[in-house]
This record gives C-alpha cells, structure tokens and sequence, in this order.
C-alpha cells in the first residue's frame, strides 16, 4: 500500500506555545481522501489532532483546510491528487482555513467570521403581503434562477479564500452575499431594493469584491459566489438605478459609456468620471489625492498630454457604438448561466 | 510564426511602453504580428457586469475579427484580456443557440464568430508554441543573478478549469519557467497569485492600494530586485500608484515592476531604454544597473 505524508500545522491553545508543524506517516490507496489520511492520523497516532467532520462525502460542509495552500473540503479531496500538487516534494501540506480565528489545530471559529457575516444579510424570506391561502405558486424560472446560490453547504471554503477579505476583514464575503442573491432573486421576497440599496451602500458590501475569482475556484459546490455578486450589482444598478455612495454604479456607468463612446478604454476619463465626472465634488480631492501619481507619470512621459486629452479618434469605432445601441435597445438582453443550462456541445479542444 | 495580434486597451493607453516592447521584441521571436485594430475592449469584466449580452458580442466580435485574419492563433499580452475573453468564449463555446444570437447583433458588419477560437496570451504563447528550449537558444543576456518575482494576476490563473489549468497544461506556473529560461532566479512570495486591487480602486482604495501594497512588501522581503506580470491593469496598481500604496501600507517600496516583454526584451540583447523601461513611475536603478554591469562584464 502507498504511504503519504501528510504536514499539518498544529496549534494547542492549551500549551501556551506557537503554532508548529507536525508530520504523520500514514498508508492509505491514492484514491482515499485527505480526511481519512488526517483521521488514520488521529485513531493510529496522536488522538489530540483536532479536525471537524461529519458526513466524508462532500455534503455538511464542515472539513474546510487549505491542502497545499488551497482551500479545499478535506473529504473531496484524494490523497494522490494532493500529493502530486505538493510544492514540497512528496508531502502534503495541511493547515486551517484562513481570514477566521484558529481555535485548534485545523478548526477555525466559523461563528466569529462565516455565520455573522450570514447573519448580516437577513437569510430568511420577507413575503411581500398576507400569505396565500395554500402554497406560493411561483414561475419554474425564477427558481432556477437561484438554484446556483441553494447548492452552498455552508463550508466557509469562499471565505478562506477571499482576497478582499484577506486585506478588509470587514467585508461582508462571497459566502453571504451569494446567499444573499438567493433571497433577492426570489420572487416571493418583498424586499428585493431594500436588500440591494444596503449591499451596495455599505462600504464592505457588493462594491467591495475585487473580482478575484478566488472564491469560484476554492467553491466545491459551484456556487460561483463572485458571479452572484455581480449579478447583485446589476439588480442595483440596472433594476433599481442606486447610485450608491461607493461609487459603484457610476464607476460600471462610466467604464460602459467609456468604451461605447471610445470603442477601446480611455483612461484618463475613467477616473473622474467614476466619481461623477471632472466637476463632481466628489472627483475633486480624489484627483488632488491621485496628482503626485500623474505628475510623475507626465514626467515620465508614460501619460502623454495628447493622449490623456484627446482619445485618437478611430473611425471603425462607430460600428461599436452601433453594436451598443443595438444591444443596450433590448428590453431582455440575453443571459446565458452555464451551471443552469449546462454544456450543450461536446467541449471541443479550443485550448 | 504569425498571429492575430489583441494589444488590448491598457498597453496602448497608460501603459504604452508595453505595446512598445512586444513591437520590439516580436521579430526577435520570429513573431510576426497582424494587429486587430479594429477591436473593441474586452469589457475587463466590468462590461460584463452590467450586460452579459454586451460583453459576449464585442468578444464575439473581436474573435470574428482574429478569425478573418486567417491566422490559426490569436495572441494577446493582457491577463485581464485572458480572462475576460475566455469567460465569454466559454459561453460562445458552450451553446450553438447562444452563440446565433450573439451572432446576430454582428450581422450589420458582416462579423460572425465560428468556434472555436484559440486565443493565448503572451506567456503561453511563448511556453506552448514556441518552447523553453527555442526561447533559451535566443537569450542574448541571461539574466543570470537578477532576482525576478512573478505577478500573475488573477484573470490568468482562475479559474483554473476555464482557463484550462491543469497538469498537463500547468499555465499558472509558466512565468516562474520563463523566468529561469532567461537567466533569472525566481523568487517566490506570498502575493504571487494574489489580486492587485485595482478593481476596486474607485470603489475602496484603501482595500485596493493595501493589497498592491502588502503583495509587493512580500516580495521586498523576499530580496526581489524586480516583479514582473503579464497583466497591465496589475502593473497600474503595482507601479503607477505604488507611491500611494506605500502611504496606505506605511513602508517604503521602491520595487520596479517589469511587463513580460520588458524582461524579455532584456534576455533577448535590448536596451533598457529602447523597451520604455524609463516610463515606469518606480525606476527601475536595479534592473538598469543590472542590465550594465552584465554588458560590463562582457566587454571586459
Ligand atoms: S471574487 Fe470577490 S468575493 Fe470572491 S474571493 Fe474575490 S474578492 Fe472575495
Ligand atoms: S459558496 Fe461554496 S465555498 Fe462558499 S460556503 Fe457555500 S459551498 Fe462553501
Ligand atoms: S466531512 Fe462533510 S463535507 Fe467533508
């Protein structure tokens, strides 16, 4: 039988020490789970390794770890394949799930960071009106339409792997706000503006994902939780028009206007203009503040006066602006979500 | 070989001396370039977030575009592009219906997208068509002794399954091997695969320029002469407001941060200067001072 190392990093409260790393020997087929590694640890080794489990089978969402520096759910993950992504020749590298307190060894305090920050975005159902007399008929679509935020377990993996969150604690995270849309995009709920005005009016709210793709790769349920998030900004900008104070639906409205206007990015507009345009009070200290990074790149003649003044104008680019008329004319436009209506094709090998 | 070239928006905008050095660098890798001038930003996502349909059709387009040049490859020297791009390919890809529709809105300019697209930026370009081994053979300056870190940028490794990450193609660790390739030692860091920050610097800049800020101290710690991304967008928040990143994060930075075809360009026998490495808002001495006392050293 094939042995694996397995390198956690353990952590006593108890002692009193610094957290240290510890390695166990353990043999088990490729094909079985980190979680049973760390367990055979547990029962043949030292019975103090402290891990949260339950169902083995990717479904309570509770043995969330970083296996080699990904967040991953210890039980979905095989032996074999986490020892051939080792940086460290042969060992595989386990430690607890970051952005959350550790309490022991691999488990973190959900309730500090994971649960509150579900708690924040009201996860229940506000009906609009007294409740029907049987069930709520609802439009087959509509729930569709959410089922890609109902497959979430709840792992906290997303929330380990933010990268805005890792610099801004405060940040409401991928976790709640896809759970979030789950109740803003169902149409028994009565208080979809209210939601979406104070998601995307709180400083740490919707405006504050990074687009970093980190919780869409670290999600073992495909919930995709930055594409929730972005699909809260258009309910906020194009349902409901909330100019918010964070400058994220004048920011979206400038960068779309820019490329209509332009056909390709026109910089030195985007700025002001995301604050609401040169003379806007708000563009004012923002570019007085940005003033020592201009003048330098003037000086360096990285930003050219011509340039920054003057987009070249393209002709060819009038075909974008038609394209954009034509599209922005739709009353539907188009949407296509893959986790809903699946791959139609045989992937080709377009790569 | 020749490829329908995607500069993108960024590189011929704030970060001009990017365009610059893959002009430069092109015909030094047998690369001839066929631009696609009339190509429309890929949205950087942001396009996208406000309407699916737009982004799918303007990508649509400029991929109809790169076909009708004839060329098999489409190159870019954008992360973000990457990123962008292959989001909506993957959509265009996917569903015949779909992509009829998005189809339809090019019909006026007589554009249509035929899947499947190939459509690679610069580092893979250069790790799967033209090989490590080819590349090695033309390094005129090998940047022995030069401590390089590599910035990936998000859009270039995530998600790994679109972006046809995997072990056979191990795409997010290309830049390390071009690195060693040329000469350089790799230096490896925290931040290596984090997000710069820049899409969120108009929303929260402080979160943003913390980000720049703690990835780019990371790699000071880690004794890195330079950083070097294949993502302009990343270079705009590591270098262009490195200054206020050094403010938020509260510690002196002063780390010169290189595009692709600038540390290239240095391997292949270019000048400093000559690949708009003067442009940059943080100079970068060591990487200039490096680059003389190799030249020194072989006149001696
Ligand atoms: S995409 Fe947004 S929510 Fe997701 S990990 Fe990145 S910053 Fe966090
Ligand atoms: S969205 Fe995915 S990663 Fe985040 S808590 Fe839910 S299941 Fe886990
Ligand atoms: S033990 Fe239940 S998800 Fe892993």
């Amino acid at each position: 039988m094939p042995s694996f190392t397995l390198k956690i990093r353990r952590y006593l409260p108890e002692s009193g020490d610094a957290p240290f790393w510890q390695e166990f020997d353990v043999d088990l087929e490729g094909h079985r789970s980190v979680l049973e590694g760390i367990l055979t640890a547990k029962a043949r080794e030292d019975g103090s390794i402290g891990i949260r489990c339950s169902c083995r089978a990717a479904i309570c969402g509770s043995c969330g770890v970083l296996i080699n520096g990904r967040t991953r759910l210890a039980c979905n993950t095989h032996l074999a394949e986490a020892v051939r992504e080792s940086p460290e020749d042969g060992k595989i590298i386990v430690e607890p799930m970051n952005n959350m307190p550790v309490l022991k060894d691999l488990i973190v305090d959900m309730d500090a960071v994971h649960w509150k920050k579900i708690q924040r975005v009201t996860p229940w159902l506000l009906p609009e009106g007294p409740p029907p007399e049987r069930e709520y008929v609802v439009p087959h679509e509509n729930m569709v339409d959410v089922t890609q935020s109902m497959a979430c377990i709840q792992c906290g993996a997303c929330v380990s792997a933010c990268l805005s969150m890792e610099v801004d604690p405060l940040f409401i995270g991928p976790a709640a706000l896809a759970k979030a849309y789950r109740f803003v995009g169902d149409p028994r709920d009565g208080a979809q503006y209210e939601r979406v005005k104070d998601l995307a009016e709180d400083p740490a709210g919707i405006y504050d994902c990074t687009h970093c793709f980190a919780c869409i790769d670290a999600c073992p349920k495909g919930v995709a939780p930055m594409s929730q998030i972005m699909r809260l900004r258009r309910v906020a900008s194009r349902d409901h028009d909330i100019e918010d104070r964070n400058n994220g639906y004048r920011h979206e409205h400038a960068f779309v206007e820019n490329i209509e206007r332009n056909g390709l990015l026109h910089e030195a507009d985007l700025l002001p203009d995301s604050y609401g345009g040169k003379l806007h009070p708000r563009a004012v200290p923002e570019l007085i503040d940005s003033l020592p990074v201009v003048a330098k790149g003037l000086a360096r003649r990285k930003i050219t006066p011509g340039k920054a003044l003057l987009h070249p104008h393209r002709r060819h680019y009038k075909d974008v602006r038609k394209l954009f008329k034509k599209v922005q004319a739709k009353d539907e436009p188009l949407e296509l979500n893959l986790y809903i209506v699946g791959y139609e094709e045989e992937e080709e090998a377009a790569r | 070989m020749k490829v329908a070239y995607w500069p993108g928006c960024v590189s011929r905008g704030f970060t001009p001396e990017l365009h610059g050095a893959m002009e430069k660098v092109a015909p030094l890798l047998d690369i001839e370039l066929v631009e696609l001038d009339r190509a429309a930003c890929c949205g950087a996502g942001v396009i996208a977030e406000h309407s699916q349909e737009l982004a799918d059709t303007l990508n649509a387009r400029t991929f109809a575009l790169a076909q009708q040049t004839g060329e098999a490859l489409m190159m870019n020297i954008c992360s973000t592009c990457q990123g962008s791009m292959s989001e909506c390919q993957e959509r265009l890809d996917a569903n015949a219906e779909y992509r009829m529709a998005i189809n339809d809105n090019l019909r006026d300019e007589g554009l249509r997208y035929e899947k499947p697209v190939t459509n690679k930026n610069l580092a893979w370009v250069l790790v799967e068509e033209i090989g490590l081994d080819e590349l090695a053979a033309r390094v005129r300056r090998p940047l022995s002794g030069l401590k390089v870190g590599p910035f990936y940028g998000c859009y270039i490794v995530r998600p790994r399954e679109r972006l046809g990450i995997d072990e056979e193609r191990p795409r997010h660790t290309y830049l390390h091997r071009i690195i060693e390739t040329l000469g350089g030692t790799v230096i490896d860091y925290a931040g290596q695969y984090k997000c710069c920050g820049f899409p969120i610097i108009t929303m929260n800049k402080e979160a943003s320029l913390r980000q720049a800020g703690r990835h780019l101290g990371d790699a000071v710690d880690a004794h890195a002469d330079c950083l070097v991304t294949p993502c302009p967008l990343c270079h705009l928040n590591l270098d262009l407001q490195q200054p206020l990143a050094e403010r938020v994060v509260g510690r002196e930075l002063n780390l010169p941060v290189l595009h692709l075809p600038q540390l290239l360009g240095l391997a292949l026998g270019l000048e400093p200067k000559e690949l708009g490495l003067g442009r940059h808002v943080v100079k970068p001495t060591s990487v200039i001072d490096w680059s003389q006392s190799v030249v020194a050293t072989a006149t001696a």
